[in-house]
């Protein structure tokens, strides 16, 4: 399935329980690098819970997860100190976007390579120039997140995401709220993030979208 | 029925609550009016009392809540030209009370330069302080009572006390005689009478008559024998008193309400300076004493947080004057504040409360998203504070933050209970001098305004220019 190379993720038998309910019974997935994997399912199927498991925001009961050499396992998530090494690995685009409210779309991609990566300001800010144009939201740079449509705080949260250049992107529901050209458009931009080597697990319930991945694995 | 009215809290011998029946009151205050009543019924009126704030006492007769006022009500130039006065029925010295350590070297005003003299506020005794601070240099400070001068004074927060000879000595018999001495030679002498509305001069006179009455009669004298406040002065003064064709009088002249208005400006500013330094330094301690709360309920480990709920709830749920006390004159034997950094901190630490429940508030307003979106990019729950939390939460509560510290500019005139003047109190002395709350009052709101309205814009004007963009 991975095409002989090493996996990038591998998750091995996760299970997830919330309130005695298994939300994930034994999930299995790996990720190559490079690969665009979606994640295909109804609602409430765990596909978020599956993601937010991978960027350790949420303990699992059983199982293994293992990102790039990192391995997470059951019981409480680690403290931030302990987690640095999958920080570096993995990016978040997260369902509505959470942006920083109170910066504008060119701080928001800045903060983490200012305060987490050491960079200068004008080295941050010439990155973030580079990402925001590359998706299409140069313009943009100096709104605040309130202003912006949601397609552009989705573009934006996607060039924060990708600053610090993580290996591994994870995306939860990134159609929900674009238009039909909206979706083709952002389908290409995933690509070329792609084939620069990065791979992308994407939870959709979007299957035209879907069908644009590499591969698709459906929960049920 | 004459209905009269006194200050029940002033105590014995004046006017107290009858330890056998505290519905009643008792005094030579009392029996006096009792006598008057009498005088002015043939015999067959009574007397009704009605409790009233000591410093109120002209206001309330003026508004007709009862038709004489007496209580220790000391004749001055002020009250005889707002108020219809009776005659003076007891003559009383302004004694000093010193450190018996200090007797050998202070004898009277002049030897307390630099030094603090408390008294009861709007009396005789405060006048005399207020010009011995400009004529001798010591430090006047007025209370709202006549226990805790005495108090403060033992426990060395005072200098001296200047007030009444009947306060000092039953205050020296309240300390079994021990603590501090009474100085023999008098400030200043003074009397007591009755005050009525100044529409009722005609009832005043019969009043008058009823007093000549009993002087002559010899009641007057009985009573105060009884209430152990009889003295020689008592016979002079009547023996005055009845040889006086007219009625004596403390007039003086009085100046225009303009006048008095523009002389009471320099005080009323001074006090104002001192309602915004007290409520800027409380808020200042309040913000950081709530963050530090606020902070240890959501981030501490479980005996912290049970800990600030603990604190943040004894706070919110007993009164801030019962905390202005604790901290004033509850914690004197641990520690002697001064008045005006116990009223900082009490203030401050009760505003904590409120403010770390507004921080709170504040901090969880953030969207969670927010906070895990700061996690995956790598930050420590430090820097998420720092970053992206706190800024946010700083927006959310500068309203409610801009509300408290209206609040706590008005909550401040409290800490005149422990002592310091601020703005009200200083608006009641010139309220109490001038026999009217009206121009006061105006001009005290205007003040409060001035200080309080460009808050209220400055925090409006912070909060659109953070919503837009």
């Amino acid at each position: 399935m991975t095409g002989g190379r090493r996996a990038l993720l591998a998750i091995d038998r996760l299970r997830v329980r919330y309130d005695s309910r298994d939300v994930l019974q034994a999930l299995t997935l790996e990720v190559a690098r490079g690969e665009i994997v979606a994640l295909m399912g109804p609602s409430g199927v765990g596909k978020t819970t599956a993601l937010r498991a991978v960027a350790a925001l949420q303990p699992f009961d059983a199982g293994a997860i293992i990102v790039d050499g990192f391995a997470l396992g059951p019981g409480p998530v680690p403290p931030e100190s302990r987690l640095v090494p999958l920080r570096r690995r993995v990016g978040f685009v997260f369902q509505g976007h959470a942006l920083f409210e109170h910066l504008t779309a060119r701080d928001n991609v800045t903060l983490a390579l200012r305060h987490v990566m050491g960079k200068t300001r004008a080295e941050s800010d010439a990155i973030a120039t580079t990402l925001l144009a590359s998706l299409d939201v140069g313009a943009r740079a100096g709104a605040k997140p309130s202003q912006l449509s949601g397609g552009e705080a989705q573009r934006v949260a996607i060039a924060r995401a990708l600053a610090p250049d993580p290996a591994l992107l994870l995306m939860d529901e990134p159609t929900a709220a674009l238009d039909p050209a909206r979706r083709t458009a952002l389908a290409a931009t995933l690509r070329r993030l792609c084939d620069q080597g990065r791979s992308l697990l994407v939870a959709t319930h979007d299957a035209e979208f879907a069908a644009q991945a590499d591969r698709v694995v459906t929960l049920a | 029925m004459l209905v009269w009215g006194g200050d029940a809290e002033g105590g014995a011998p004046f006017v107290e609550a009858d330890p056998a029946n505290p519905a009643r009151v008792r005094g030579f205050d009392v029996e006096v009016a009792e006598r008057i009543a009498r005088g002015l019924g043939g015999g067959t009126m009574g007397a009704r009392f009605v409790q009233v704030q000591w410093s109120n006492i002209d206001q309330s007769v003026e508004r007709g809540d009862f038709a004489l006022g007496l209580s220790g009500v000391e004749d001055t130039p002020a009250r005889r030209a707002q108020h219809a006065v009776t005659i003076p029925y007891f003559e009383f010295r302004e004694v000093l009370a010193v450190r018996p350590e200090d007797a050998s070297r202070i004898h009277g005003l002049a030897d307390l330069r630099g030094r603090r003299v408390a008294t009861l506020g709007s009396t005789i005794a405060y006048d005399l302080l207020l010009a011995a601070r400009d004529s001798t240099g010591i430090i006047p400070i007025s209370y709202d009572d006549d226990v805790h001068p005495y108090a403060d004074l033992v426990h060395g927060r005072m200098d001296a006390v200047l007030l009444d000879h009947i306060i000092a000595q039953r205050a020296l018999r309240r300390r079994g005689g021990t603590g501090f001495i009474i100085l023999p030679q008098p400030v200043a002498i003074g009397h007591y009478v009755g005050v009525l509305a100044r529409a009722d001069s005609a009832l005043r006179d019969s009043v008058d008559a009823v007093l000549r009455e009993a002087m002559r009669d010899g009641t007057l004298e009985q009573i105060f024998r009884r209430w152990n406040v009889w003295d020689d002065s008592q016979g002079v003064l009547f023996d005055r008193v009845l040889r006086a064709k007219t009625p004596l009088t403390a007039g003086a002249a009085r100046t225009t309400g303009l006048g008095q208005a523009i002389a009471y400006l320099p005080s009323l500013a001074r006090a104002a300076v001192v309602t915004l330094l007290v409520s800027v330094l409380s808020m200042a301690l309040a913000v950081i004493v709530g963050l530090a709360l606020a902070s240890g309920r959501l981030y501490g480990p479980v005996w912290l947080r049970m800990l600030t709920t603990v604190y943040i709830e004894i706070i919110r749920g007993t009164p801030l004057l019962l905390q202005l006390f604790v901290i004033y004159y509850g914690l004197v034997g641990v520690v002697r504040l001064p008045a005006f950094l116990a009223a900082v901190l009490a203030l401050g630490l009760n505003y904590a409360a409120y403010e770390a429940e507004i921080y709170r508030g504040a901090l969880e307003a953030v969207p969670r998203g927010q906070l895990e979106a700061g996690r995956t990019l790598g930050f420590s729950e430090m820097q998420i504070l720092r970053l992206v939390r706190g800024p946010q939460a700083l927006r959310y509560a500068l309203a409610p933050m801009t509300n408290d510290f209206v609040a706590l500019l008005k909550d401040s005139a409290l800490v005149s209970v422990i002592t310091v003047v601020e703005l009200t109190k200083e608006t009641a002395i010139y309220a109490t001098n001038v026999g009217s709350w009206l121009v006061p009052g105006v001009l005290c709101a205007a003040v409060y305004l001035a200080m309080s309205l460009p808050l209220a814009r400055l925090a409006r004007r912070l909060e659109r220019r953070w919503r837009v963009a």
